[in-house]
């Protein structure tokens, strides 16, 4: 389907053939945009997450009372629809009446226009999307943490060593396989963002624009603009492909960097 | 008479006490950050317009306006939306257990020419992220005017790569020795497979079920793409054409959005343990 210059879905058949469709998705500024924004996601937001995960985790785990408590708090937004969640966002992030602005100005800083500066969208996605996939992480890593054998912080504390010692000498590495696993899912997680987008952002510059000038688009989003709103089949199946050979070479990186961490995974 | 070390172990005592404090206190932060949104959004959904875009913020509303939902609840057809979302995830958990289960029997207890192969390409599956194939299956569901049906909705969810990997993995684990007696007293593969293999996995294939229930539950991409009318539209689909229509009236937002909330919290409360464990086990989110 890519590879025609013209495709009608209804009665499913293509005109012309060639590579005009890729032509196009690698010359629009906003299939760029596209890609920015998930690099942004992929390259701040994910490290980010995992980090704040893994400090919450290790918190959680290592206070005696109300365990189930915490966790139970912390894993509520993943069993809720990001849709409803980024409806309280919406309203939370607003310049004038969101009680970020006014949290932000009682600390004697200035609120900004989250949603509708084209440069800050983005950083209002990361933000949605760290606080969004947070839940599902702190869980990986909890059920991680709890799979490493009690012997061993005997031995340690046996052997004199402190709590930030322990943590840093034998709980961290212990964990690296678990941590890295969560990297690896949240990574092809990340590079698909969509749901956030659209509850954050579709509606304000119409004809399903994602924020004003489609500025915090995402490449699955990219796809679904050109597909649904412009009804433009074939540059979105050029621009799914592009995403497939980027999944691709992020999978190879991945097992390449898997192979050589091997003595730890 | 006291102990030479006692200074040393006070000392001690008090700094641990005061990094438990210091853990406790971060760790509350932390999940008021998680559950203001929600606290937040019920709040606000028991407030008049005005109470709720008062700033400085009153966070408490002056009275309770339980009014408010039940104008929600008349403004749009919030019943239909639940019912539909209802049957599609009874749909979609029955469709994915039937399929991941004869998926996961077939990969561990036949043996067959390519069977490698093909579980390698199963696995490939996993690989490529579903919201790629959004263009092809439109297509397909076009083709077999299946638009704007529940069958649309929940038919391309059927198969998973992942829930089939994990029953295989707990099948793979039963002696082939039981299937071999099976197999002597004439019992026919389906059979043993329901009346056997099932019921020995009854937590696996549980947990897959309350997974798959809450994955499709809060599917959003999708389903909006092929419902387009009342008739079909889920909750995640509904809330949002409602969000229009509710124009700046956040109270009535926020009532919608704790409408569709509310029925996957309580779901939460009390299956806590079995998501919690299913998801740290290797869940996968939607």
């Amino acid at each position: 389907m890519a590879f025609y210059d013209r495709f009608v879905f209804i009665t499913s058949t293509g005109t012309g053939f060639g590579l005009s469709a890729f032509q196009y998705v690698l010359n629009d500024p906003t299939f760029w945009r596209a890609l920015k924004n998930t690099g942004i996601l992929l390259l701040v937001a994910l490290p980010l997450s995992v980090i704040l995960a893994l400090v919450c985790a290790l918190l959680i785990n290592s206070v005696k009372k109300f365990q189930g408590i915490f966790q139970t708090l912390y894993f509520l937004p993943y069993v809720t629809s990001t849709i409803a969640i980024g409806t309280a966002f919406l309203w939370l992030f607003h310049s004038q009446y969101g009680y970020i602005t006014w949290f932000l100005n009682l600390l004697g800083l200035e609120g900004c226009a989250w949603l509708t500066d084209q440069n800050l969208v983005v950083w209002t996605l990361s933000f949605f999307c760290i606080w969004n996939g947070l839940a599902y992480k702190i869980i990986l890593i909890l059920a991680g943490l709890q799979k490493i054998d009690p012997e061993v912080y005997k031995a340690a504390r046996i052997d004199g060593a402190g709590s930030l010692r322990t943590t840093m000498r034998i709980t961290l590495p212990l964990l690296s396989p678990t941590i890295w696993m969560v990297a690896l899912t949240s990574m092809i997680h990340t590079a698909k963002t969509y749901n956030e987008v659209y509850s954050l952002f579709t509606g304000y510059g119409g004809g399903g624009d994602a924020g004003p000038g489609n500025s915090a688009i995402t490449i699955v989003y990219y796809i679904y603009y050109q597909f649904n709103a412009r009804k433009a089949v074939n540059y979105a199946a050029a621009a799914a492909i592009i995403f497939l050979l980027i999944i691709i070479v992020l999978t190879l990186l991945q097992r390449v960097i898997t192979r050589k961490l091997t003595h730890y995974v | 008479m006291t102990h030479p070390h006692s200074h040393e172990i006070k000392v001690r005592d008090g700094r641990l006490i005061a990094l438990n404090v210091l853990k406790y206190a971060i760790l509350i932060v932390g999940a008021f950050i998680m559950i203001f949104p929600f606290l937040w959004m019920l709040l606000t959904s028991l407030k008049s317009l005005d109470e709720a875009i008062r700033i400085p913020p009153m966070w408490l509303p002056g009275a309770f306006r339980i009014e408010n939902y039940t104008h929600v609840w008349e403004m749009a057809p919030f019943m239909r939306y639940i019912f539909n979302t209802a049957v599609c995830c009874v749909l979609h958990v029955a469709g994915v257990v039937v399929f991941s289960v004869m998926g996961a029997y077939a990969f561990s207890m036949y043996e067959f020419k390519g069977k490698k192969l093909l579980f390698m390409l199963f696995l490939a599956t996993m690989m490529v992220p579903g919201e790629l194939l959004i263009i092809q299956n439109y297509i397909t569901i076009n083709k077999l005017q299946l638009m704007d049906t529940f069958a649309a909705v929940v038919l391309p969810t059927f198969a998973s790569g992942f829930y089939t990997y994990m029953l295989r993995e707990h099948f793979l684990q039963i002696p082939p020795a039981l299937y071999k007696s099976a197999k002597v007293d004439g019992t026919s593969n389906w059979r043993f497979l329901w009346r056997v293999m099932v019921p020995m996995n009854k937590n696996t294939v549980a947990t897959i079920a309350i997974l798959s229930f809450i994955a499709q539950w809060n599917a959003f991409m999708w389903p909006n793409i092929v419902t387009q009318t009342d008739k079909t539209r889920l909750v995640s689909s509904g809330l949002f054409v409602f969000r229009s229509e509710a124009s700046s009236n956040l109270q009535y937002m926020m009532a919608g959005s704790c409408i569709i909330i509310f029925p996957m919290v309580i779901f939460y409360i009390i299956f806590r343990k079995r998501i919690i464990n299913g998801v740290g086990g290797g869940g996968i989110k939607g």
